[in-house]
């Protein structure tokens, strides 16, 4: 069960190439990993030569699971992959199973589900945002963004009921209609909000030391970006145009005006400023839906037993890190054959090493901070 | 380019492509000796440029492995799905990790879960399976585990 030994076992002898790289283990009890990854480092002095990570420390097999729960229970699952993306994870699995089924989703279950999506990534990227922070030594950032999230957290607890895990979208539609309350208080948040987000710029953006410990850290080049796969903020970082709400649009992003952030640096800086306009750009969503929320069912009538009929099936939909696959083969029967998340953050993971490599170990945090991880979406 | 496009196109660069029908993109078969080959052409074609690898995975039909690779071209905006049917006492099929890099991690991932065999895979070891799985792959069919899986 204990790799690690292998490495010391093999460690090279005086004379040998590699004889006095320092090999150590980050995780799978670290702060900075979010989560119970494990890196094994390869340093020579400051320097890391190599990067190595160990997963699966929280893996369920979630896809095997899958293959046993009928396509109305395998939704309630997928919150427990990224469950900072809650409800886009479910957005993904209800869509899919729609495509299958060819079900017309009503306009206003469509509305309340991009609100929701939308109001999901302000609250993910608050959190990366106050733990980046803290990751590089600020801790003050953390209070101000939770003090936000906290706001988005108790609008969706009147919805849906809870607080991080939903499950409120179901294939058809959502499970239940809107709070009373619901559309006063996003505008609530919302005049709360916008006076707000000026001040992380001029908290911790605007920052010298930040800006110092960012700019040129864990760059990476746009082919590199198509090559390892990368998506979300990760992509846009390196000016790759890759949202999949313009890119090949699901339910009505199509409709909305929003801009697709894009900058050219490929820093961890860039990736930062990616996800700080993200949150802008979300606010705009919500804006034009708030008020124009219209009236009608809020789920589509479905049959008792859901069978997708015999085929393959991907919908793929923007997280709040990238791009999320949901691939179903179908025998069609009541439970999916096979079933694949392609996981924004297994993708994202696999370029730290190409990212840092050549870099110093003080470095590292800045740029696995700007990935994102969520641990669990990586293991699945 | 559309579905029946890229039809012509890919039976011109690999005559013993089939075509097989169902999902939204075109599924070609190919035969795993050539998929290294056609690989590289599909990324370096001018008119494919199949650069982006978003989902690489594996399929048990208890007669076989079919591995499904989807490609998109970041480009031109088009996708396709290829698959290859693996012998399933001995899957073994070349390694795509030098031509999408994102397919290193992936590869792991079904060698430990299906059993395939990458060959030339620059690192081919246990990814999220802790050490002593080698040889039992959990997503293939008739994998049995009473200790940890809970039958509905």
């Amino acid at each position: 069960m204990y790799r690690e030994t292998e490495i010391i076992k093999d460690a090279p002898q005086f004379g040998e190439p590699g004889f006095g790289d320092l090999v150590i283990n980050v995780g799978p009890q670290h702060p900075a990993t979010h989560g119970v990854l494990h890196l094994i480092i390869t340093l020579n002095g400051e320097t890391i030569k190599d990067i190595k990570p160990n997963l699966g420390y929280i893996h369920r097999s979630i896809e095997k699971m899958c293959e046993s729960l009928t396509y109305r229970q395998f939704i309630y699952v997928t919150s427990r992959m990224d469950y900072l993306s809650a409800h886009i994870n479910n957005h993904a699995c209800a869509l899919v199973v729609e495509k299958g089924l060819q079900v017309e989703v009503p306009e206003r279950a469509q509305v309340i589900r991009v609100l929701f999506d939308e109001l999901t990534r302000i609250a993910s990227h608050e959190l990366w945002w106050g733990a980046m922070a803290m990751d590089l030594g600020a801790f003050t950032p953390f209070f101000h963004s939770f003090r936000e999230r906290e706001t988005i957290n108790v609008i969706m607890e009147e919805t849906c009921g809870a607080r991080l895990t939903m499950n409120y979208y179901v294939p058809g539609g959502v499970m239940w209609d809107l709070h009373p309350d619901f559309q006063k208080r996003v505008k609530e948040f919302l005049a709360l909000y916008k006076k707000k987000i000026h001040e992380y710029d001029e908290l911790v953006t605007g920052n010298i030391i930040f800006q110092n410990r960012m700019k040129g850290i864990g760059y990476i080049s746009a082919e590199d970006v198509i090559s390892y796969g990368c998506t979300g903020p990760v992509a846009r970082g390196s000016g790759v145009h890759s949202d999949v709400r313009k890119v090949s649009p699901y339910s009505i992003y199509n409709k909305l005006d929003f801009d697709e952030v894009l900058e050219t640096g490929g820093d961890s800086f860039a990736r930062y400023v990616v996800r700080i306009k993200e949150m802008h750009q979300s606010i705009k969503i919500i804006e034009q839906l708030i008020d124009n929320i219209p009236e009608g069912d809020f789920q589509a009538k479905t049959k008792a037993v859901l069978k997708l009929p015999k085929g393959e099936y991907y919908q793929s939909v923007e997280t709040a890190r990238g791009e999320l696959g949901v691939y179903i083969v179908s025998e069609g029967g009541t439970t999916p054959y096979r079933i694949k998340f392609r996981s924004p953050g297994f993708s994202n993971l696999s370029a730290l090493n190409h990212m840092i490599k050549g870099g110093k170990i003080g470095d590292l945090i800045a740029a696995m901070g700007t990935l994102d991880l969520v641990i669990p979406d990586i293991d699945r | 380019m559309t579905n029946e496009e890229l039809k012509v196109k890919l039976t011109e660069l690999l005559p013993s492509v089939t075509f097989e029908e169902g999902g939204e993109w075109l599924n070609v078969v190919v035969e795993p000796a050539e998929w290294l080959a056609f690989a590289k052409q599909l990324k370096s074609d001018e008119a494919l440029q199949f650069d982006f690898l978003f989902c690489l995975t594996c399929v048990d039909w208890k007669t076989h492995l079919t591995m499904v690779y989807h490609l998109r071209s970041t480009k031109l905006q088009h996708a396709v799905v290829v698959k290859a049917k693996l012998d399933r006492t001995k899957p073994e099929i070349e390694t795509v990790s030098d031509t999408w890099r994102t397919a290193e991690f992936h590869e792991r991932e079904v060698y430990e879960m299906f059993g395939v065999h990458f060959l030339h895979h620059p690192d081919l070891r246990l990814l999220i399976l802790p050490a002593g799985w080698e040889g039992k792959n959990p997503m293939r069919k008739d994998f049995e585990d009473p200790v940890n899986m809970i039958k509905l």
